[in-house]
C-alpha cells in the first residue's frame, strides 16, 4: 500500500504477545511514514496499550519484528527505545514534580562536566526548546509539579525532542487537557511533523482523529482490522464498523425473561462532582444490572465511588431503599449494605498478604465475633462456604491471595461482599485482568447474584461487556449521562457513537 | 490453551500448588517461556511465621549457651534471670505496643520519653499523697493521654507518624524535666507497695514479670483472636482496601497510639518498682530498642504483616546480649555495634525469606 520507494519510517510486522490466558497481539501490522499523524483506533482491549508498550520497550513481542527505516531493531528496554528515536507520552505524565523544568527535560542525560550539572547550560537549552515549541512563558527553573496539566504536557513534549524523537507516541494526550490547550497541543504537533517527526496518536475522540489525523490504523482483538485510511473522509460509520463485531469468545448468562421489576434499590439524584460528573441521576432495581459504558476517565468511577462515600458529592444525593445516604463515609455505605469490587484490585481491594479466609471476612468480622473475639471456626467455615459457591481454585483456605490468579482474586473481592446479604453491589471493572474461561464464570456469577435480587452497578470499557451483562445500560460522556436504554435495544455500534461522537474540542 | 495454572505447576517444582497431573507440565514445556514478571511467584514453603521464630529461638539458645560457657557460675543463677528478665519486662511492655503500631502501618518514637513523662508524673508530691495505687493509675492515664495525642494528631490532623512521634518524644521529655525540676522523684516509703512488684517474688519471680507476661499474652490474644487485631493488620497493610470494606481507618489508627502510650504507662509502672524512682531520664533511647526489637522479630516496618511472638523473642536477644557483655565485662561500645551488626544480619535473612513470596 506505501509507495514502493522510500520505506516507512516505522514498520511493525506481525507483532505477537501473549500474556497468561490472552493473546494480546495477534499479528499486529503498523507502517508510519515521516512527517504524518497516525492515528491507533480500536475498543479497549483491542491491543492498543500493549502496542505501545512493545515500541516503547515495556514489553518484548513473542514475534514479529520492527524496523525503522527498513532496518530491523531490537527494543529490550525503554531505553533501548529512546536511543531507536522512539519517545512515548503515557497517559499519566511522569514528570518528577520536585526538579525543575529543565532538570525534567534532561533527566537521564544531564548536561555536565566531570558529574558537575551545567546549571546555565542546561536552562538555556531548555529555554531554546520551549521557545521552539511556542511557550517562552514556561519557565526553564520553575518547578514541574507547579505547572498546569498542559504545561506539563508540553514539558514532557519537549522532553521528547530531547532525545531527538523520530516517532513520538502519545496515548490520549487531550484527555487532561482543556479544549483551547488543545488547540496548541495540536500546533506542536504539527510543527513537529513538519519537522519530519511521526506521531503516532491515540485518542477515542473521532473529531479530533479528523482534525489532526492523516491516515488511521484500526485495531481489533489484536489484528489490524485496517490500515493507512485517509482521517479525514473515511466515514465515522466505516470506522467504527471495523471496531465493532469483536471475537467475543466469552458467553453471557441469559438474561430474565421479563424485566426486573423489583423495589428500587439505588436512586442517585443530580449527583455531582465538578470536573469529574455532573448532575447524574438514575436509579437500579433489587435484581437488575444497571451497566455503565463511557470511556476512561469519563467519570463512571467516580460516580461508583461517589455513590460508595470514597468521594464527597458537591450536590446530589444518594438513597438506598429510599433513605439518604450520609455522603463521603465509605463505613456508612457498607453498613447500609453496599459493596465495591474497585477498579483496582490490587492496591484497593485486596490484602495480598493476608490469607484467603481474611480477606473474605474483612469487611464482615463483627459476624464472626462476640465483643470482638473471633470465632475463628465460624469464619473459617464462612471462607469455605465461599470458596466452594464461586469454585475458587485453589480451594485452600489458608493461602495468601497474592498467589492466586487474576479471575480468583477477583472471586475472593466478591466473596467478601457475599458472605454478609448485599443489597447493592458497585462492580468497577470486575473482569480486568481475568482470563477469557474465568470471564465467563464471573458473568455466570453476577447473574446469579441479581437474580438473587441484588442490585448491581456495573462499570466496564468492553463495551460488549455491559451489552450482554447488563438489563439497562446508561451511557456516560465527559461526566454526563447522554443516553440510557434497555440493552437489548442497543448495540455495539450505537453504543460506540454515543461514547466517542461528539466529544471532540 | 496456556492457563496460569499449567504455567505454574511447570515454574515451580513446589508440589501441591495446582494439583495438576505431571502430565500436563510436559506439554506446557514446548512454549517459551513466559518473562519472568510473569512467571507466578513461589509459594514460600515453611518460610512463615513459624520457620522465623524457630531461627531466632535458635539464637536465642545460642546465646545462652555462650553464656553457659563463658561464665558458667554467674549465667545461670537466679539473680542474673532476674535481672535480665526484669530489664527485659520494661522495654517488653513498650515493645508489644510497639508491635502493634509497627503492624497497623505506623510508627511510635515517643515510648521512651512517654513512660519517663508517666513515672515523674505519679511520683510527684501530689500524686503520691494519694497512695500507690492511684501513682499507678496516673501513669497508666499519663501513658494513655500522651498515646491518645499521638494518635489525634496522626490520624485526624493527618501528620506522619515519624513527625508527630518525634514532637511527642521532645515535649514529652520536657514536660518530664519541667514537673520534676530535673530531679529524680524518690517514691516514699508509705508508697513501696510500689516497690513491692519488684521484691515480691512468687516462684523465685518478681511480680513484674508477671505482670509482662500479662501484657504479652493479652497482646498476643488481642492481636491473633479478635477483630482489632484482624483490622490491625488490614489498616497496616492496604489502607485503602481497609477504608473500602468499610473499616473506619482513621479511628483505629487512633486506637493504635492510644495503645501503644497505655503501654508505656505500664511500662512506667515497671521502671518505679525497679528503680523506686521517677525520672526524666528514665527510658532514654528505648523506642530505639523497642524498634529493633520488633524489626529483629521479623515485622515488615511497612505494616502489615509480623508477629508479638517475633517481637518478644528479638527482645530477649537484645537483652541477653547486653547481659553477655556486662558478666563478661567488656566495653558497652562494642555492645552497641554488636547490636547493630544483629539488626542488619536478622533483616538480610527475613529479605531473603520474604523475596520469593513478594515478586509480581
Amino acid at each position: 500500500m506505501s509507495p514502493p520507494d522510500p520505506p516507512p519510517l516505522l514498520h511493525m510486522r506481525g507483532i505477537v504477545k501473549q500474556f497468561p490466558g490472552v493473546r494480546a497481539l495477534d499479528g499486529v501490522d503498523l507502517q508510519v511514514r515521516r512527517g504524518e499523524v497516525h492515528c491507533l483506533l480500536g475498543q479497549n482491549g483491542a491491543g492498543k496499550s500493549t502496542l505501545i508498550k512493545v515500541l516503547s520497550g515495556a514489553h518484548r513481542p513473542d514475534a514479529g519484528e520492527i524496523l525503522i527505516d527498513g532496518r530491523p531493531v531490537r527494543l529490550p528496554t525503554p531505553d533501548a527505545a529512546m536511543k531507536a528515536g522512539i519517545a512515548t507520552i503515557y497517559q499519566e505524565l511522569d514528570l518528577v514534580d520536585g526538579l525543575s523544568v529543565a532538570e525534567n527535560l534532561f533527566l537521564g542525560h544531564e548536561r555536565a562536566r566531570c558529574g558537575f550539572l551545567r546549571r546555565a547550560e542546561t536552562d538555556r537549552a531548555a529555554r531554546d526548546l520551549l521557545t521552539r515549541l511556542g511557550h517562552p512563558e514556561i519557565s526553564p527553573t520553575c518547578e514541574a509539579g507547579r505547572l498546569s496539566p498542559a504545561e506539563q504536557q508540553v514539558v514532557s513534549m519537549a522532553r521528547a525532542l530531547t532525545r531527538n524523537a523520530r516517532v513520538l507516541v502519545m496515548d490520549e494526550p487531550s484527555a487532561a487537557l482543556a479544549h483551547d490547550e488543545v488547540d496548541n497541543l495540536f500546533r506542536i504537533i504539527r510543527e513537529m511533523t513538519a519537522a519530519g517527526v511521526a506521531v503516532i496518536y491515540i485518542s477515542h475522540r473521532l473529531e479530533e482523529i479528523r482534525r489532526i489525523g492523516d491516515r488511521v490504523t484500526v485495531l481489533k482483538d489484536g489484528r489490524t482490522a485496517a490500515a493507512g485510511l485517509p482521517a479525514d473522509d473515511t466515514p465515522t460509520e466505516r470506522l467504527i464498523s471495523l471496531m465493532t463485531g469483536r471475537d467475543v469468545e466469552y458467553v453471557f448468562p441469559p438474561r430474565p425473561a421479563r424485566p426486573a421489576d423489583g423495589p428500587e434499590v439505588l436512586r442517585v439524584e443530580g449527583l455531582t462532582l465538578p470536573g469529574r460528573f455532573a448532575d447524574i441521576s438514575f436509579s437500579v432495581r433489587a435484581g437488575e444490572i444497571v451497566g455503565l459504558a463511557g470511556l476512561v476517565g469519563a467519570g463512571r468511577s467516580e460516580i461508583l465511588e461517589t455513590i460508595y462515600g470514597r468521594r464527597r458529592p458537591s450536590s446530589g444525593r444518594v438513597l438506598l431503599e429510599g433513605r439518604p445516604v450520609r455522603p463521603g463515609s465509605t463505613e456508612t455505605a457498607v453498613r447500609l449494605g453496599m459493596g465495591l469490587a474497585p477498579e483496582e484490585r490490587k492496591s484497593q481491594a485486596l490484602l495480598l498478604d493476608q490469607s484467603v479466609t481474611a480477606n473474605i471476612t474483612l469487611a464482615a468480622l463483627p459476624r464472626y465475633a462476640s465483643a470482638g473475639w473471633l470465632d475463628r471456626r465460624r469464619e473459617r467455615a464462612a471462607a469455605l462456604e465461599q470458596i466452594a459457591a464461586l469454585d475458587i481454585r485453589p480451594a485452600d483456605p489458608r493461602r495468601p491471595v497474592r498467589t492466586l490468579s487474576g479471575g480468583n482474586q477477583q472471586k475472593v473481592v466478591l466473596a467478601r461482599w457475599l458472605v454478609q446479604g448485599r443489597r447493592l453491589l458497585l462492580l468497577d471493572e470486575p473482569t480486568r485482568g481475568v482470563d477469557v474461561g474465568a470471564r465467563a464464570e464471573l458473568y455466570a456469577l453476577i447473574r446469579r447474584l441479581a437474580d438473587d435480587g441484588v442490585a448491581v452497578l456495573l462499570v466496564s470499557s468492553e463495551v460488549p461487556e455491559v451489552l450482554g451483562l447488563a438489563d439497562r445500560v446508561l451511557v456516560i460522556r465527559e461526566g454526563r449521562l447522554v443516553h440510557q436504554a434497555p440493552a437489548v435495544e442497543l448495540d455495539e455500534h450505537r453504543v460506540l457513537n454515543l461514547i466517542m461522537e461528539g466529544s471532540a474540542a | 490453551m496456556t492457563s496460569a495454572g499449567s504455567d505454574r505447576s511447570r515454574e515451580t517444582p513446589v508440589k501441591d500448588v495446582s494439583g495438576r497431573p505431571a502430565g500436563e507440565a510436559v506439554t506446557a514445556s514446548a512454549r517459551p517461556r513466559p518473562p519472568r514478571f510473569l512467571r507466578p511467584p513461589v509459594v514460600p514453603s515453611g518460610v512463615g511465621a513459624a520457620g522465623r521464630h524457630a531461627g531466632l529461638a535458635t539464637a536465642l539458645l545460642l546465646l545462652v549457651l555462650v553464656g553457659l560457657i563463658t561464665k558458667p557460675d554467674h549465667f545461670a543463677t537466679s539473680s542474673n534471670i532476674v535481672s535480665i528478665l526484669s530489664l527485659a519486662a520494661t522495654i517488653g511492655v513498650i515493645t508489644v505496643g510497639m508491635t502493634f503500631v509497627i503492624i497497623g502501618g505506623g510508627i511510635d518514637l515517643s515510648v521512651g520519653a512517654v513512660m519517663a513523662l508517666a513515672s515523674v508524673w505519679a511520683t510527684t508530691v501530689a500524686t503520691q499523697s494519694h497512695g500507690p495505687a492511684m501513682m499507678a493509675v496516673c501513669a497508666v492515664l499519663v501513658g494513655t493521654g500522651a498515646g491518645l495525642i499521638n494518635g489525634l494528631l496522626i490520624a485526624y490532623g493527618r501528620m506522619v507518624p515519624f513527625i508527630a512521634t518525634l514532637a511527642m518524644l521532645v515535649a514529652a521529655r520536657g514536660l518530664a524535666q519541667r514537673i520534676s525540676d530535673r530531679r529524680t522523684q524518690l517514691i516514699r516509703p508509705e508508697n513501696n507497695a510500689i516497690e513491692a512488684l519488684s521484691t515480691t517474688r512468687v516462684l523465685g519471680l518478681p511480680l513484674l514479670v508477671y505482670l509482662f507476661a500479662a501484657v504479652v499474652v493479652v497482646g498476643w490474644l488481642v492481636l491473633n483472636r479478635t477483630t482489632f487485631g484482624r483490622r490491625t493488620f488490614a489498616v497496616g497493610g492496604n489502607p485503602e482496601a481497609a477504608r473500602l470494606a468499610g473499616i473506619d481507618v482513621r479511628r483505629h489508627t487512633l486506637l493504635l497510639y492510644t495503645l501503644s502510650g497505655l503501654c508505656c504507662g505500664i511500662a512506667a509502672i515497671i521502671i518505679m518498682a525497679r528503680t523506686t524512682t521517677g525520672s526524666s531520664t528514665h527510658g532514654d533511647l528505648y523506642e530505639l530498642d523497642a524498634i529493633a526489637a520488633v524489626i529483629i522479630g521479623g515485622t515488615l516496618l511497612s505494616g502489615g504483616r509480623g508477629t508479638l511472638v517475633g517481637s518478644i523473642l528479638g527482645l530477649l536477644i537484645f537483652t541477653v546480649i547486653t547481659n553477655l557483655f556486662i558478666l563478661n565485662g567488656l566495653d558497652t561500645s562494642d555492645q552497641l555495634i554488636a547490636k547493630g551488626v544483629i539488626i542488619v544480619i536478622a533483616v538480610l535473612l527475613q529479605r531473603r525469606g520474604l523475596r520469593t513470596a513478594a515478586v509480581t
